[in-house]
């Protein structure tokens, strides 16, 4: 049962509030991409003891995606924020460098 | 003989008698007894049989960790199997019965597994009955379930209320002991909002039954001061009969309040599970005392000292008229000593250790009780009730050379911390050699979200098990707590308690030391499922050398106790089979609840009428007041058909077709889903959503749209009509109004988010009817108003205007094949204009019809149903909608997958009709066989039946299907086996039965 703290109403939403979306930060790749490509975005996706970065959506708050990067081990929360951005902001990224050094995700870390 | 004293009782009032029954036997007991100690004061020590020998039990235990007391409480609509005797509270008239035997309790016919015990080892059904194969279904496991289970379900619905409550704290203390509250009391000042929660009625634990004075003050003077202050406090909420179930994460709690089960009549609700966020938590769970493996330890009569000792101070009760203690620790002296207070005799106390115990064992001396050092009992007299014991050396084989008379034995094998609710979250946990138990690991407690603990074990259930190191532990734990929550307490000097000299515990897996196979194939583990120490030595000789899976493969620790006595024993057992230590093997893992909380607690007033919320039309009255037989549609609940008097479903529906297609028909379609979508970008976005090109929809008109996940693969579809230049309406079908609503923000909020378009859900806003029927156009000119003639508003047009006084928009669009107008009228109104459809299609004999004649009707003219042809797993080309993709757009959601080898395959499976030859319905769902057989040796298939009706118009079955190649195939011939094993032959067709050329519809 997670809290996270929804970036747009600020409420600390209960995980009964929200709904998950799976992995954040996925490219989509439509009409002339490669076979590859195309499985890539549709089907591969991370499965880390450690830090990921994953959507969310308040569904029953005020309806807003976003996304949130913690810990799938020890469900230590780093930070949630806009969904309508290619990667975590930088303080996000700092706060994971201090807490978890040495981590990767994709072509993060 | 166990009785009750002629005074004392801490608990009960003997100025109250109570009344209640036992296996139909009136027995009574005072206020304040639980029902095992009141059957104890009858001398009812047998309550139950064991699980798979049936072996006579006793109680065993005071508390929740009782193995063997499980009993059938209440009647009828209050019946509720397994309720543990030890923390059931008496009231005036409670009906109770043992479980687990046949035809009686004393006498058990199942028993007979006792005598082929030696044939049933560990494992001895996974070994038994895998062979062969058939049997397990028919023979072996209908005669196991006969015999196999505790109580019995309930017969009848519980009508009891329960609820849920959401709280939150900064600081919840599960445990009202001397811990506990004197956490409670540390943090109290601080101004935290704090919650202390106790499982049992009373407050202040084992402290009242352990000690007569604490510092200056009696105990019972001292846990009473201790409540009275910290009821001062109006930032502590305190709550007695209430459990902590479960720690979760981010400081989520369980609390479970037993509100009512102690009372004759209820008030209110029974139970009350309260959802707790907590900052911090602190576990003062105490510990529980573990049970000595002895040969025949399971004999009705051997007791838990501490148990017996709790009879005796808070019930006023004799467990025996003779009670002999066997301990390895201090402890259990105590129990001695409170005996002969009480004018019980104690015949002997055998101590397993050769160095005796500490103050308290000269104190059982000096009362001149016989102490026997470095001694084990070798074997229990009796068969349902402890008549004797014998006793040799504990470095011995079990060759007894004393007997000595007694009926009850108190045992102590050492205390275990409960460390449940500190491990439910991952809290890590260390063995303790010296004392010989798992204690919390203070530097692995759970984390929060923020990565910093947030569970505190303290007191016993911290690992310490004397008195002033209790206080102490509850103190400073307590301390670090406050801080890490912020809050801030003065931090007085501690005042030491002072304690008796305590010779230390010596860990003791077996007693008699070298007891031989006999011996151990009579030493009892757990007691509720029999597994003895020579099951477990068996599942570890047989390579089970994970505690996980010997759990398993024996049972040990899988009864209703949850191993609370058993774990500890079993697992030393294993870890000395296996040559490894203990903290090499480990402990089984701790999950939640702590002990079973009711399913009605956890269902709290989510029942009946408020299981789930029901969505009804605005017409929703009329049709249950005119004999509509309803149907759920997701929340939704839609009239199936209109049956009048004593017609039948099938009947209702063919009448209902049969009157649309030859007059008039009215549907309630207010269930679509519809979605409004506004915005310069929205026609773009359509574009993006739909197969087919939305953005070039001319204002006044519809158009029939997909929609299919990025995957490729059909999720919805419906009809779109363009309103203005920057709104859409989308309609859906009724199941995807929400889910459609929730992929377009998806696709809105996490992609396009750039774009300028928002998306509202309208369904709830209008009331929709069909009107179908070849006098369709006649009745909406007798209402007046719009002109609805062909060439004001053609096929796929729609306008807004007033029909009679109803504020209307028109969709003239058909799902029946039938000249046909969906009306939409503000939902205010729905029932208005419903009625004065009715009211003015009497001279057309108007008919309304219900979701299973639409299904029909659309199936006859081969119009595909989301749900039906769609299984998440097939594509609009499956479907023969290639008409309905754009060719032009170079994408759209599900394009590109759509263009992979396997979707533009020839051989997928294709929509066709078929038509049976001997014109019966085809089952839905059954398969065409093929020639030849699949890699798993079954027949192999070529198609299925996705829809099959009765059709009214054809008088005959049709049925669409997908079949491989199938559009290329017409006239074939293909064979549906069903499941009585005879076939059905039936005509591959095109999916239109009816009106192929469109004419009706196009008037």
């Amino acid at each position: 049962m997670l809290v996270f703290k929804c970036p747009y109403c600020g409420i600390e939403a209960d995980e009964t509030e929200l709904s998950p979306g799976g992995e954040a930060h996925l490219k989509r790749f439509g009409p002339g991409s490669s076979d590859e490509e195309l499985e890539g975005y549709l089907f591969n996706r991370e499965n880390p003891k450690g830090v990921h970065f994953e959507r969310w959506r308040h569904v029953y708050g005020c309806g807003k995606w976003f996304h949130a990067a913690r810990c799938t081990a020890t469900l230590e929360v780093f930070g949630t924020y806009s969904a309508q951005t290619f990667g975590p902001p930088k303080e996000i990224i700092d706060i994971i460098k201090s807490k978890r050094p040495g981590w990767k995700w994709r072509n993060l870390g | 003989m166990s009785k009750r004293l002629p005074e004392g009782g801490l608990f009960i009032d003997r100025n109250k008698p109570i009344k209640f029954e036992f296996n139909g036997k009136k027995l009574s007991g005072f206020e304040g007894d639980t029902l095992a100690s009141a059957l104890l004061s009858n001398d009812q020590v047998l309550v139950g049989r064991s699980f798979k020998y049936h072996r006579p039990r006793g109680i065993v235990a005071s508390g929740s960790e009782e193995p063997n007391a499980l009993i059938n409480l209440g009647e009828k609509e209050k019946f509720e199997p397994n309720q543990r005797a030890t923390t059931t509270e008496l009231f005036d008239g409670l009906k109770a019965a043992s479980q687990n035997h046949w035809p009686s309790l004393n006498f058990d016919i199942g028993v007979v597994n006792n005598y082929l015990a030696r044939f049933l080892p560990a494992g001895f059904y996974y070994k038994m009955f895998i062979h062969p194969r058939p049997f397990w279904k028919y023979i072996y496991e209908p005669f196991i379930r006969q015999s196999a289970g505790l109580g019995r379900a309930p017969s009848q619905k519980d009508h009891s209320q329960y609820e849920h409550f959401y709280a939150f704290y900064d600081l919840v203390i599960v445990g009202g002991g001397i811990s506990g509250l004197n956490a409670a009391l540390t943090a109290a000042e601080s101004g935290l909002k704090i919650l202390i929660i106790e499982q049992t009625p009373e407050w202040g634990g084992r402290c009242l039954v352990d000690f007569s004075t604490i510092g200056d003050e009696t105990s019972a003077e001292y846990v009473s001061r201790l409540v009275s202050e910290l009821k001062k406090f109006h930032n502590v909420t305190m709550r007695s009969r209430m459990m902590g179930a479960g720690v979760y994460d981010h400081g989520y709690i369980l609390g479970y309040e037993r509100l009512n089960d102690h009372l004759a009549e209820e008030d209110g609700p029974r139970h009350r599970l309260w959802r707790i966020r907590a900052k911090q938590i602190i576990t003062a769970t105490g510990s529980i005392e573990r049970p000595i493996s002895f040969p025949s330890n399971d004999i009705p009569g051997v007791m838990l000292a501490s148990a017996v000792r709790d009879y005796a101070v808070n019930f006023g009760i004799a467990t025996g008229n003779k009670i002999a203690v066997y301990t390895n620790n201090d402890d259990a002296y105590r129990t001695a000593i409170t005996l002969n207070e009480v004018g019980v005799e104690v015949p002997i106390i055998v101590d397993a250790r050769k160095s005796g115990g500490g103050a308290l064992a000269e104190r059982a001396k000096a009362l001149g009780i016989r102490v026997e050092n470095g001694k084990a009992i070798s074997k229990v007299f009796g068969k349902k009730r402890v008549e004797a014991i014998s006793i040799c050396e504990h470095k011995d084989s079990g060759k007894g050379n004393e007997k000595i008379a007694c009926d009850c034995i108190a045992m102590s094998g050492g205390w275990s911390p409960v460390v449940h609710l500190y491990s439910h979250c991952g809290g890590k946990l260390k063995w303790d050699e010296k004392m010989a138990l798992f204690k919390p690991d203070s530097s692995a407690k759970p984390t929060s979200h923020d990565g910093l603990p947030f569970v505190t074990a303290v007191g016993s259930a911290n690992g310490f098990l004397l008195i002033q190191e209790v206080l102490k532990d509850a103190r400073e734990g307590c301390l670090e707590v406050v801080e890490a929550s912020g809050g801030k307490v003065k931090k007085e000097s501690f005042k030491l308690i002072e304690q008796e000299y305590e010779n230390s515990l010596e860990a003791i897996w077996i007693a008699p030391q070298d007891a031989d196979i006999k011996k151990r194939s009579k030493i009892w583990l757990d007691f509720q499922n029999d597994v003895k120490i020579n099951d477990v030595e068996l599942a570890a000789r047989e390579g089970f050398e994970s505690v996980e899976h010997t759990k398993r493969y024996t049972t040990l620790g899988m009864a209703t106790d949850q191993g609370k006595l058993s774990n500890i024993n079993g697992l030393a057992i294993l870890s000395s089979s296996l040559g490894k230590e203990i903290p090499k093997v480990g402990t089984t893992t701790f999950r939640p609840p702590y002990t079973p909380i009711s399913l009605g607690s956890i269902g709290g007033s989510a029942r009946d009428d408020l299981f789930q919320p029901v969505r009804k039309t605005p017409m929703h009255d009329w049709h249950e007041n005119n004999g509509a037989y309803m149907e759920p549609v997701g929340q939704w609940r839609r009239p199936f058909c209109y049956p009048q008097a004593e017609e039948t479903y099938a009947k209702a529906v063919e009448r209902e077709i049969n009157q649309t297609r030859s007059s008039l028909g009215i549907l309630d379609a207010s269930t679509l889903g519809k979605l409004l979508v506004t915005g310069p970008d929205a026609g773009k976005f359509l574009d993006m959503l739909y197969t087919n090109m939305m953005s070039t929809l001319k204002i006044g008109r519809c158009r029939y749209g997909l929609m299919c996940s990025e995957n490729g693969f059909l999720i919805d579809d419906g009809v779109v009509a363009r309103i203005d230049d920057q709104t859409w309406l989308c309609h859906t079908t009724t199941g995807g109004a929400d889910s459609i609503h929730a992929h377009m923000e998806e696709w809105l909020q996490t992609e396009w988010w750039d774009w300028k378009v928002y998306v509202t859900n309208v369904t709830e806003q209008y009331a929709q009817i069909g009107v179908v029927g070849p006098n369709a156009r006649k009745l909406l000119e007798k209402i007046g108003g719009v002109d609805v003639s062909r060439e004001a508003l053609g096929f796929m047009e729609w306008k807004d205007g007033n029909l009679g006084k109803y504020d209307a928009r028109i969709f003239r669009i058909s799902f029946s094949g039938e000249l046909s107008f969906e009306i939409a009228v503000p939902a205010k109104q729905g029932l208005a204009f419903w009625g004065e459809l009715i009211e003015a299609g009497k001279e057309f004999q108007v008919m309304p019809y219900g979701t299973e004649a639409l299904h029909v009707m659309r199936a006859e003219k081969g119009f595909i149903m989301i749900g039906d042809e769609t299984d998440g797993t097939v594509i609009p080309q499956d479907l023969n909608l290639d008409w309905a993709i754009s060719k032009k757009k170079d994408d759209y959601l599900g394009k590109r997958a759509q263009e992979r080898s396997f979707m533009v395959n020839p051989s997928r499976w294709k929509l066709v009709g078929l038509e049976t030859l001997d014109g019966s319905v085809l089952p839905d769902g059954a398969y065409a066989t093929a020639e030849g057989v699949n890699s798993n040796g079954q027949k192999s298939t070529q198609g299925r039946i996705t829809s099959s009706y009765f059709s009214p118009t054809l008088k005959r079955g049709i049925a669409m299907g997908l079949v491989m190649n199938g559009p290329d195939r017409g006239g074939e011939i293909i064979e549906f086996p069903k499941i009585d094993g005879t076939v059905i032959r039936a005509k591959i067709t095109s999916p239109v039965f009816y009106d192929p050329d469109g004419e009706k519809q196009n008037v």
